[in-house]
């Protein structure tokens, strides 16, 4: 009796579930972050035209994405012209978008009109070296055979790659490298390349000291993003067809390469940065980061308090007992001031990416790397403010018979409390303004809007993290100036003191 | 009673005190002067412990003073020095209190001590709750005094108490000091640079130079038997600084 009970109700289970995927849109990817940012992006549009939406991200490469919408075990997914020509429908010899459309068509796909941004092989050289021979554009190329261009295998490979290209802009054929496309960026920087091959949404391209370099006869412009879906689609959602149609020519090159820089710097996943695009573009609130600015706001005091008050809690128990021995001892002053100034020359950003690699990405590195660098202000002004004690008051400490930690205790660091408070100040200042930075290693705070808002050229977003910022910078200074009448002993502050 | 046997001590190659042997007699007052640099700074910071001599022994109550047996011995002793040292951070109260409250006097006990002493220094009680920079420079030392007296030592040693004051009140607390000593019975030794404030307030007067002990004995001994030329332009240098001393030897008598 039971056996066929469970057996009736997952059954009629079974079914709930398959009724309720004829209506929901399912979304993929192809497994590289533009991929699935773009699918991310799509999913919020539809998800706010109404639909059920089930992401599908990164399921795999171009063929298993192809096979799994051609299954129906997907609705959408992020495609390529250039790929779908080259690649997927290759035998078919495809000259334009028309043709795809309709070979398309008899496979019982749609492919919406171009998102806007081409991913696709352009030319890049170090900005400095363009500048200096006054090369702009790919035709300047053919009048300095000298160059050295270090290509990937796979463009010298193609049909439509290097050869295509050399006979475009008749360029020389001496002085070509294939390799790796990493290797060849390195040795791009380095000068033992000049130029290399780069995709049009890298987020190489949003160096600076990278020029690339104008297609002006148009030879890479054809391979643009658009999205691959089912014809049924039409019938079944037609409000999320209607959404995802809303993203035709939208997305620039700029606004894909800003995107792929945040993901890939760590600064945010590909659901964030979708779902910021989509807010900065449609006023579509995402469901991940569409909280109210309030809620933003807060959320990233909360994170960012917690990057300060973590790291500027266990610099204090570090530094003030490293103060006083430098104090004792000033052999070992030397050494721990000397360590801990080396330690501040270090650029914030670079002592955060060092962390990385011993304590992996979010908040542990930055707090680390504060940690580090509110240090110094601490143990020097600890330092500082015993040894500058007075010859006659110490002495007396002495002599009246305390022992060395009741000294230390009632005498000293009383005495010092103006100096030191004052070094927890610059360094609880310096900490909130270097904890922006850890917004570049995923640790969130006010840095992650102010540095998504630089990317995305979006001056609100940017103010969204520096006003609070500065607040917070201005609101730590008031509290230190607040507490000095409780810390600081009266007897100091008053006029004449020794 | 205090004795140093053959203490020597030197900062950075100079020979400060230099094989200096000496009794300090209970209950009385013993002056230790010389010019600047004559070492008896130091020798009184030996004493309490500031600084550990090079070679030989100091005993302090029939203790050996040891850097271990330092904490302890110190609170056998007052010490009071130029600018009376207070704690800037402490009232005048908490300064004077400090060390009946580290060793735990009950509050009755500090009140009657603290009573006793304002009574003795001639304090007024309505300044304890000031601040050392709401206080004057006689207030200060007076205050220093007190702090050294709390535990009710055996021995006050004091280090130029009355070096950095103008010469009125310094005239005052002179009269004071000497009263007090006289009234307290204590082992005082007093360091100073004026041979006439040794004679004013010490039966016992030790002359340093070069770190070393050149005469000791009484305010006469000095002006009538002068032990070497030194000591008796000394006695010459300080007659000219102060109207009350005599001239010359012969007319002290």
């Amino acid at each position: 009796m039971r056996p066929v009970l469970r057996l009736l109700l997952a059954l009629l289970c079974l079914g709930a579930c398959a009724r309720e995927e004829q209506t929901d849109v399912r979304i993929g990817s192809k497994s590289f972050t533009e991929s699935v940012i773009l699918s991310d992006i799509v999913a919020d549009l539809v998800a706010a035209s109404g639909a059920r939406v089930i992401r599908r991200p990164a399921l795999g490469g171009t063929r298993l994405v192809w096979n799994a919408l051609l299954s129906g075990e997907i609705d959408v997914y992020p495609e390529y012209t250039g790929t779908l020509r080259q690649e997927i429908l290759a035998e078919r010899r495809l000259a334009n978008d028309r043709e795809i459309a309709e070979a398309l068509a008899e496979l019982g796909l749609r492919m919406s009109l171009p998102l806007g941004f081409g991913n696709g092989y352009a030319l890049g050289m170090r900005r400095d070296k363009a500048e200096a021979l006054g090369v702009t554009t790919i035709s300047d190329l053919a009048r300095h055979p000298a160059l050295v261009f270090g290509l990937s295998e796979e463009l010298l490979a193609r049909a439509d790659g290097w050869p295509a290209l050399r006979s475009a802009y008749g360029l020389a054929d001496e002085e070509v490298r294939g390799l790796d496309h990493d290797i060849a960026y390195k040795g791009l920087v380095q000068g033992a390349i000049d130029v290399v091959d780069l995709y049009t949404t890298d987020p190489e391209v949003a160096d600076r000291r990278i020029l690339v370099l104008v297609d002006d006869r148009k030879l890479f412009a054809k391979n643009r993003a658009v999205l691959l879906y089912r014809a049924d689609l039409e019938q079944r959602a037609p409000l999320a067809v209607a959404a995802m149609s809303r993203l035709q020519g939208r997305i620039d090159t700029a606004q894909m390469i800003a995107m792929n820089v945040a993901v890939k710097t760590g600064l945010r996943s590909e659901r964030e940065a979708a779902a910021n695009f989509v807010f900065a573009q449609f006023g579509v609130e995402a469901p991940t980061p569409s909280l109210s600015l309030v809620e933003r706001v807060w959320r990233r005091t909360r994170e960012h308090l917690f990057l300060v008050g973590v790291s500027l809690a266990a610099a204090i128990l570090v530094a003030i007992p490293l103060g006083v021995a430098a104090a004792e001892r000033p052999g070992l002053g030397h050494a721990i001031l000397g360590l801990a100034s080396v330690l501040q020359t270090i650029p914030s950003l670079a002592l955060l990416v060092f962390m990385i690699p011993l304590l992996g990405i979010g908040a542990p590195p930055a707090i680390a790397a504060l940690f580090l660098y509110s240090l110094l202000p601490i143990v020097r002004n600890v330092a500082t403010g015993l040894t500058t004690i007075p010859r006659a008051i110490g002495d007396s400490a002495i002599a009246i018979g305390l022992s060395p930690w009741r000294r230390l205790l009632i005498i000293e660091l009383p005495m010092a409390s103006p100096e030191i408070l004052a070094g927890l100040k610059t360094a609880a200042v310096i900490n909130v303004g270097t904890a922006t930075l850890g917004a570049l290693i995923g640790a969130g705070g006010y840095g992650q809007p102010i540095f998504t808002g630089v990317r995305l050229d979006n001056f609100a977003l940017i103010l969204e993290g520096a006003i609070p910022a500065a607040l917070l910078a201005l609101a730590v200074q008031g509290l230190f100036d607040a507490i000095e009448p409780w810390v600081v002993p009266r007897g100091l502050r008053l006029k004449g003191s020794a | 009673m205090i004795r140093l046997e053959h203490v020597s001590k030197s900062f950075g190659g100079a020979r400060v005190v230099d094989d200096v042997t000496l009794t300090i007699a209970p209950a009385r007052t013993t002056a230790l002067i010389g010019p600047s640099g004559s070492g008896k700074s130091t020798l009184l910071s030996m004493i309490v412990g500031l600084a550990t001599p090079d070679e030989g022994e100091i005993e302090v109550e029939s203790h050996l003073l040891t850097p271990l047996s330092a904490e302890k011995l110190r609170r056998l002793m007052g010490y009071v020095i130029q600018d009376g040292g207070l704690f800037p951070h402490l009232t005048a109260r908490r300064n004077i209190e400090l060390m009946a409250r580290e060793t735990g006097w009950p509050p009755e006990r500090r009140a009657a001590r603290l009573d006793a002493l304002l009574c003795l220094t001639r304090f007024p009680a309505e300044a304890l709750d000031r601040y050392p920079a709401e206080l004057s420079g006689g207030q200060r030392q007076r205050v220093a005094l007190m702090r050294a007296l709390m535990l009710d030592p055996e021995i006050l040693l004091m280090d130029e108490p009355l070096g950095a004051l103008d010469p009125l009140i310094r005239a005052d607390l002179q009269d004071d000091l000497a009263d007090i000593f006289a009234r307290l019975g204590k082992t005082v030794v007093i360091v100073t640079h004026d041979l006439g404030e040794a004679g004013f307030f010490a039966e016992q007067i030790v002359l340093m130079n070069h770190g070393r002990i050149v005469q000791q004995g009484r305010f006469a001994d000095f002006v009538e038997r002068p032990a070497e030329e030194f000591v008796a332009r000394f006695v010459r240098a300080s007659a000219r600084r102060r109207a009350d001393l005599p001239l010359r030897p012969e007319d002290a008598r």
